[in-house]
């Protein structure tokens, strides 16, 4: 995985509160068994006016000024609903690299650190303070994520955020979770042993 | 300080903590489904990586599997079929269970994981499907999770997770008869918010909750994703113990007998401390209805759409309903009862109930889907579907059917569908669709109507 230290990008102020992973890529887009190739069904019921894919003007990533877009701003709950890491698939296959909400769904979080991308949480207030910045003008107003010192900027202003130090260490270092674990296999496999004895009911179902 | 039920069994599991607070835990099984299993295990096999437990590893195909009667096991989806035949090849790979269509323990994952005792109280199960806290009825810690969580756990036996904050709901008060599990969860999110539980593990407790059979609860647990827990979680009892008893993968002789001892220690102790600790009397609680896009859109069915808002402009667009129209007497075009939320046997006995000796509105299209082979099977015996078919509804094969569209067979563009699952998101059922969540009995009676209407009215 791709290490993330900083980024900086075009912002989508989308703002929806409850945007739902079936609306970040619909169920009918995921067509292949695999994690690439996704971009083209992203927000596809909201990017597209009709079954040839012709690109709806009233959806915001549509815009010319949009279009190089790589920070997603949402509102609260983001990424609720279905567990598919799809949606997160989507999104990093076109190109966005930071999530900014205010609260996140949190099977979507972790599915957005496990692929390097940032999910950043703000307030309200601060978000919409963003969020208008950006709208002044989109292609220039471009905002800084910085995760070595947890802030989003602007040009004149600094957002600390907080993030939990396991998925900061693991973006920072594009750390490969399972091998981490694995790192702890003696300890894994002590515990079952001991748990085998504790609880045999379960092992002696399963084996 | 006591513990609550959740630090009991995040102890009983907890390999090592880390100095951020987060622990590894250890996972006894793990279920998977061909919608997001097939990604996960196709990729392990690629980057040739090991199962850890393959006995503790079960599969299913329910997601976009064909739920017509008599089926085979395909998938009407275009390009749904890489998914089942992947299922089928990296199953048989890696030497797991895997229940197809042809096997009379297919189903969906969350039904036959407690139909089958593969879910069990006091232990840890995950699967790559965001309902996976409906195990938590079982008075196991269940979660949902991604793709590369499901490789982690599949490679190594465990997750890391973070701190949770935990907060309990006590539902009292005296449940009317025709209040159902159902009503309670929908009327809980509407009230709070469908993120208020963000960062939260649920204890559901509480008289109701005791009142409760087994079946009733895994609704309850199965709607915590909707307001954004990590999970939900109900202590065992002798209910939970009588349910799992002799079931497949469920402990046998002596073993029964030191697991359901256990099982008894399972409850949060009396002096342990919740960071939210609530009380809602269901008294009061009346037939509950979603009439927007989020489960939190959602009324009492003698109540009116709420006041027109900046945030709900769109919503009310997509529903086609005004604000201040009252919810009861829409026209609806479908009716659906099935999912992993209310698709059990006693789902469908309550549904009957109402059907029986009545017919659905002819314009409508109904349709039932049981949650397993087992529940049709169940159902038969007791000549559930006579009473569906008589009154007009298709009587389908199991699975997850209409409950989402993947691009198959579903409900007209536009139209308007009342439906016993849990997600009423733009779009679920269909390009254009509108879906009402409800219960079961709710989604019969207004069938039969060929209007939303109030249940109580079947009662009168």
């Amino acid at each position: 995985m791709k290490p993330f230290t900083n980024h900086i990008g075009v912002a989508l102020p989308l703002l929806a509160d409850n945007l739902n992973t079936d609306v970040i890529i619909p169920s009918r887009e995921m067509k292949r068994v695999s994690k690439v190739g996704l971009a083209n069904g992203l927000f596809a019921n909201i990017r597209y006016s009709d079954g040839n894919r012709k690109p709806d003007p009233e959806f915001l990533l549509n815009h010319p000024n949009y279009h190089t877009a790589s920070i997603l701003i949402l509102g609260r709950n983001a990424g609720c609903g279905s567990s598919r890491e799809h949606a997160v698939w989507a999104l990093a296959d076109y190109g966005f690299r930071v999530v900014l909400a205010e609260s996140f769904a949190s099977i979507f979080y972790n599915n957005c650190v496990a692929n390097g991308v940032l999910p950043i949480t703000l307030d309200r207030s601060s978000i919409e303070a963003i969020a208008d910045w950006v709208r002044i003008d989109p292609t220039s107003h471009h905002l800084s994520a910085n995760l070595e010192k947890c802030t989003l900027e602007t040009v004149d202003n600094s957002f600390e955020f907080v993030i939990t130090p396991l998925a900061r260490r693991m973006l920072l270092n594009g750390l490969a979770p399972i091998d981490l674990t694995l790192e702890d296999k003696v300890l894994i496999d002590c515990f079952i042993a001991e748990d085998m004895r504790e609880r045999q009911w379960l092992y002696s179902v399963s084996d | 300080m006591g513990q609550t039920l959740y630090q009991k069994l995040k102890k009983l599991h907890e390999v090592r903590q880390f100095d951020d607070g987060s622990s590894l835990i250890l996972i006894d099984r793990i279920m998977l489904h061909e919608r997001t299993g097939s990604v996960a295990l196709s990729n392990m096999l690629s980057e040739n990586r090991n199962i850890a437990a393959p006995k503790t590893v079960f599969s299913t195909i329910d997601h976009i599997v064909d739920t017509k009667p008599g089926r085979p096991d395909i998938s009407r989806m275009p390009g749904g079929m890489v998914f089942i035949d992947e299922m089928h090849r990296v199953s048989k790979a890696f030497g797991i269970r895997l229940y197809g269509a042809d096997d009379d323990r297919q189903g969906i994952v969350h039904v036959i994981a407690p139909e089958q005792g593969i879910a069990l109280p006091g232990i840890t199960i995950v699967c790559p499907d965001s309902h996976t806290c409906t195990l938590g009825a079982m008075g196991a810690l269940a979660w949902g999770i991604g793709s590369t969580d499901c490789e982690h756990a599949l490679a190594t036996r465990t997750l890391r997770i973070p701190q949770f904050k935990q907060m309990r709901i006590r539902l009292t008060g005296k449940k009317p008869k025709w209040l159902t599990s159902k009503d309670v969860v929908i009327n809980l999110i509407s009230r709070f918010g469908a993120d208020f539980a963000t960062g939260f593990v649920i204890e559901f407790a509480g008289s109701v909750v005791e009142e409760m059979e087994i079946e009733e609860r895994l609704t309850l647990c199965n709607m915590g994703v909707e307001f954004a827990a990590f999970t939900a979680i109900i202590a065992p009892d002798h209910k939970t113990i009588e349910y799992a008893r002799g079931r497949p993968f469920a402990p046998k002789g002596e073993d029964a007998l030191i697991a359901e001892a256990h099982w008894a220690s399972l409850v949060s102790d009396i002096n342990a401390s919740f960071d939210v600790d609530l009380e809602v009397d269901v008294s009061e609680i009346a037939p509950m209805i979603t009439w927007g896009t989020s489960p939190e859109h959602a009324i009492s069915v003698d109540e009116v759409l709420p006041d027109q808002r900046s945030d709900l402009a769109d919503v009310f667009k997509y529903v086609g309903l005004r604000p201040h129209e009252p919810i009861r007497g829409q026209r609806i075009d479908g009716a659906f009862i099935g999912s992993c939320t209310n698709s059990r046997l006693s789902d469908l006995r309550r549904a009957a109930s109402i059907l029986k000796g009545r017919k659905v509105k002819s314009e409508i299209r109904a349709i039932c889907a049981p949650g397993s082979k087992e529940v049709k099977i169940s159902a038969e015996a007791e000549g559930l579907d006579k009473i569906f078919l008589e009154a007009g509804f298709e009587w389908h094969e199991a699975g997850c059917a209409f409950c989402f569209y993947a691009g198959g067979e579903t409900f007209s563009p536009g139209s308007r569908v009342i439906s016993s699952t849990n997600r009423n998101f733009e779009g679920r059922q269909g390009p254009g669709v509108c879906t009402h969540i409800a219960s079961p009995e709710t989604v019969a009676w207004s069938a039969v109507n060929g209007q939303i209407s109030d249940v109580r009215e079947a009662y009168e």
